[in-house]
């Protein structure tokens, strides 16, 4: 990703990096196939928006559940979780003391308080918004609603992480 | 604040998040919060935050870091309010 490389290099070494949506996918530890982030829309000190396409041929489809696919809810948080604290996460770390600061941690699950109000059927694109309630000390908490593209409300979460040398 | 009353507010806010409910009622300003009540690390961020709400002060992290016993966090919020 040739544009995220070059801003990557400018921002390398420099405290205060406010960094580009696309690079932020690239320094996102998850990869395939525990990614579910797409694509960031939006990121700022006060929050984050993002979407996420669940493709149809994940494989945990074929058992949860056999003839009725559903996304489990764990997935679901999983895809909150590197949105609002991972991803959210990264941005706030960049600024405050660039890329080697985010080089230098990584971001662990600590808490969350959830709840499932809707079904994301394979093929299902969601939005998952989330507000930075605090970040002190390394710990990110955020406040996140995931809405299907009909504006369905399919779960909302208080989820924090914490940041821990690698 | 009388001490004794700082020490309950405090303790009403650890126990929050203490995993080791069993400690809680004996617990002096002697106790760990981390190793005897068995606070989970990452939640000393929510107990920081409490105390500030609580109290109406600022904890900034190098007071934070300080923070080992339930002792210390009376103290150094008589401190605060002093």
């Amino acid at each position: 990703m040739a544009l995220a490389a070059l801003a990557g290099g400018k921002a390398r070494g420099m405290t205060g990096a406010a960094l580009h949506p696309d690079q932020i996918l690239d320094l996102l530890p998850q990869k395939e196939p525990f990614r579910f982030v797409d694509e960031i829309v939006e990121v700022s000190k006060r929050g984050i928006v993002a979407h996420y396409t669940f493709p149809p041929d994940l494989d945990f489809y074929r058992g949860h559940f056999p003839g009725n696919p559903v996304t489990p809810g764990v997935i679901l948080l999983e895809c909150i979780a590197q949105v609002g604290v991972v991803a959210l996460g990264i941005y706030l770390v960049a600024l405050e003391g660039g890329l080697d600061a985010v080089d230098s941690r990584l971001s662990l699950f600590a808490d969350a308080d959830v709840d499932f109000s809707g079904v994301v059927r394979p093929g299902d694109r969601v939005t998952v918004t989330a507000t930075k309630k605090f970040f002190r000390r390394g710990k990110l908490r955020s406040e996140a609603e995931m809405h299907l593209d009909d504006g369905t409300l399919v779960c909302s979460a208080t989820i924090s992480g914490i940041a821990v040398p690698r | 604040m009388a001490r004794d009353e700082t020490f309950g507010k405090v303790m009403e806010i650890i126990g929050r998040y203490a995993k080791n409910k069993d400690a809680i009622d004996g617990a002096t300003e002697d106790t760990n919060i981390l190793e005897d009540l068995k606070v989970n690390s990452a939640r000393l961020v929510d107990v920081i935050l409490d105390f500030e709400d609580e109290f109406d002060i600022e904890v900034d992290d190098e007071d934070a870091d300080a923070v080992n016993t339930v002792g210390d966090a009376v103290t150094l919020i008589e401190a605060k309010l002093a």
